[in-house]
């Protein structure tokens, strides 16, 4: 949704050597106020969706202040609201995610965009984009009946059995958990990565390439050494997109974490996230501060992926221009 | 050749094989989604599925019904509400407006994209539930309505401007007035596209699960009229996926193939139509 809008230099008032009355006649103000207030309205919705958030949270804010992103506890009944463990499993079920996407997103698009020929490359690009319409629910569904017992039966015992001397491979193997999320994280974001990281790549200059392969690189050394560095703008672009969507992804995680609010080194250990501790919670809060708090968790949650979007869109537009400003042969 | 060569050339084919498997494990996982839908969802889909209602719990059989009907409630809903904020936000950016308020709109529906559906689902909540202390169909409508907004606009508008500067000029040239010459000749041009960008939106919202939770909730019974908690598809895959019942299990399955089905038929009806592989009467 975000790809530079190329606007004409005046595609808008053409109208300028009317005069209003006859504007006002014609009915080209009536439109362009109706447009107007519905363009308008999108604005207002946005604030207003801001100032329900800000103002939702007001006596959970005042009465925590910063502590709140500090305390350990949860514990609804004794009124005691910590945000730790929903901010650490949030955090730790998005880098394994990105760990694993952004490997294997970032080899698959530089596949399409270097490698494949254009028609197999805009025929996966098809599918992939397909892959990203899939809802997060159906991801859930598979998370929860499909990988959560694998993982229990094959994959978590041995990863216990190599590498458990490391921390984060140890306790039982639930088969919920955070790398469980984590992994199913990741499956949902490799299409976001694939497809903006594509079109970054696509828009490297080709004298780039030309250049490289000209002084006797190979193929993979020109891509590796020249087109990707070119493109690392915009590839941090599309990661940083990806961690948005990560962060605030709920149904998937909700159904495979374990929705315990714990902090633990292990990474086989069920934990909690602030998208689903939310989405559990939410319709059952009572009381004042109870859904304030909850509240002051969406606005957590909101203020983070707004800031992520907004670096996400500044890296892929610098690095889009870039291309275009060296003249795409 | 040396050595040192061979082995660049090892690395460089190495390598973009690798890369070559990376893309082909990225597609797979969508086959292997469907795959598994169907071998544990298609033998539920019958009859029953369609037509039943939930059967209560510890009783096998029943079906989806009032969700069915639930989910077409909502995204109606969502689509009277979103698509006339999209498209007529949009024919004011591309048509009207100056930049300085073009770029407040555009970064205002950039922000509502980017938001989680969670925290839609919690300004549904405030402005569509808790004032009326009552879950209602409207108030599901509404959430996802809102997520709607930003993915018509922001399409639609590009769209617009792709229509060539000359065709407004003819329409102006001939005396037409603005708004003619936008409802006569620019949006026609852009039909393809517009329809693209409202199909889209609607594919996207019709697997939303997150902001319904607490705005439609859910309901096991038929929901009459508009003011009443309602069941959707995506909150039934939900529950039933969770519940610890083999046959719910089942039917959670068949609920998903249904809706990735609807949801993989309209993205690429939508494609078709903006690349004219499917002509559509004007």
């Amino acid at each position: 949704m975000s790809t530079s809008s190329t606007t004409l230099p005046s595609s808008g008032p053409l109208v300028g050597s009317r005069s209003f009355l006859s504007r006002l006649r014609e009915g080209d103000e009536i439109v362009r106020l109706i447009t107007f207030l519905f363009a308008a309205s999108v604005v207002l919705i946005t604030l207003l969706l801001v100032f329900e958030l800000w103002q939702g949270s007001v006596l959970a804010r005042h009465k925590f202040g910063f502590a709140f992103f500090a305390t350990r506890v949860w514990d609804p009944n004794a009124g005691e609201f910590g945000a730790l463990p929903f901010i650490f499993g949030t955090l730790v079920t998005s880098i394994v995610a990105l760990l694993i996407a952004v490997p294997l997103g970032i080899g698959a698009a530089i596949f399409l965009a270097e490698l494949a020929p254009a028609r197999v490359s805009d025929t996966l690009e098809f599918f992939i984009d397909l892959l990203a319409a899939v809802p997060s629910v159906i991801y859930g569904l598979l998370g929860f009946l499909f990988v959560v017992p694998l993982m229990r039966d094959y994959i978590q015992p041995r990863l216990k059995d190599t590498l458990g001397f490391l921390p984060f491979f140890k306790g039982p193997a639930y088969g919920i958990g955070f790398l469980t999320a984590g992994i199913v994280l990741a499956i949902m974001v490799i299409p976001y990565i694939i497809s903006v990281s594509r079109e970054v790549l696509l828009s490297v200059p080709r004298d780039q390439r030309e250049a490289a392969l000209a002084l006797g690189s190979t193929r993979w050394e020109s891509t590796w050494k020249v087109v990707v560095p070119f493109a690392r703008a915009g590839i941090m672009g599309s990661i940083f997109l990806a961690l948005a969507r990560a962060l605030g992804e709920t149904m998937a995680v909700t159904m495979v974490i374990g929705n315990t609010p714990a902090i633990s080194a292990s990474l086989f250990s069920p934990g909690y996230s602030i998208a689903a501790v939310i989405a559990n919670e939410f319709s059952e809060a009572t009381g004042d501060l109870y859904p304030q708090a909850l509240i002051e968790l969406g606005l957590v949650l909101f203020l983070l992926t707004f800031i992520l979007n907004g670096l996400a869109r500044i890296l892929i537009l610098a690095t889009s221009q870039r291309g275009s400003g060296m003249g795409n042969a | 050749m040396n050595p040192h060569l061979r082995w660049r050339k090892f690395v460089s084919n190495f390598m973009l094989t690798m890369t070559g498997l990376c893309a082909v494990v990225a597609v797979s996982v969508l086959f292997f989604i469907l795959g598994y839908l169907v071998y544990y969802g298609g033998t539920s889909i019958n009859w029953n599925f369609f037509t039943k209602l939930p059967a209560p719990v510890g009783e096998t059989g029943g079906g989806m019904a009032n969700a069915i009907v639930g989910s077409a409630k909502l995204l109606a809903l969502a689509t009277i509400f979103g698509v006339p904020f999209g498209f007529l936000g949009a024919i004011y950016l591309a048509e009207f407006s100056g930049s300085k308020v073009a770029f407040v709109v555009r970064y205002a529906a950039d922000l509502l994209n980017g938001a989680p559906s969670i925290v839609i689902g919690i300004f549904a909540f405030s402005i569509a539930v808790h004032p009326f202390k009552q879950f209602s169909t409207l108030a599901g409508g509404f959430a996802l309505g809102i997520m709607m907004i930003p993915i018509t606009l922001r399409s639609t508008e590009e769209f617009l401007l792709a229509v060539p500067r000359t065709l407004r000029e003819g329409a102006m040239a001939l005396g037409a007035s603005k708004w003619k010459t936008i409802a006569t000749v620019i949006v026609p041009a852009a039909y393809r596209g517009i329809l693209t960008a409202i199909l889209l939106a609607f594919a996207r919202v019709a697997g939303e699960t997150a902001p319904l939770l607490f705005t439609a909730l859910g309901n096991r019974y038929w929901s009459r009229g508009w003011t009443e908690p309602t069941a959707s598809l995506p909150v039934m895959i939900y529950n039933y996926g969770l519940s610890p019942y083999e046959d719910w299990h089942r039917q959670a399955w068949a609920a998903g193939l249904v809706l990735l089905a609807l949801i993989l038929v309209i993205n690429i009806v939508a494609r078709a139509i903006l690349s004219r592989g499917i002509s559509v009467p004007r």
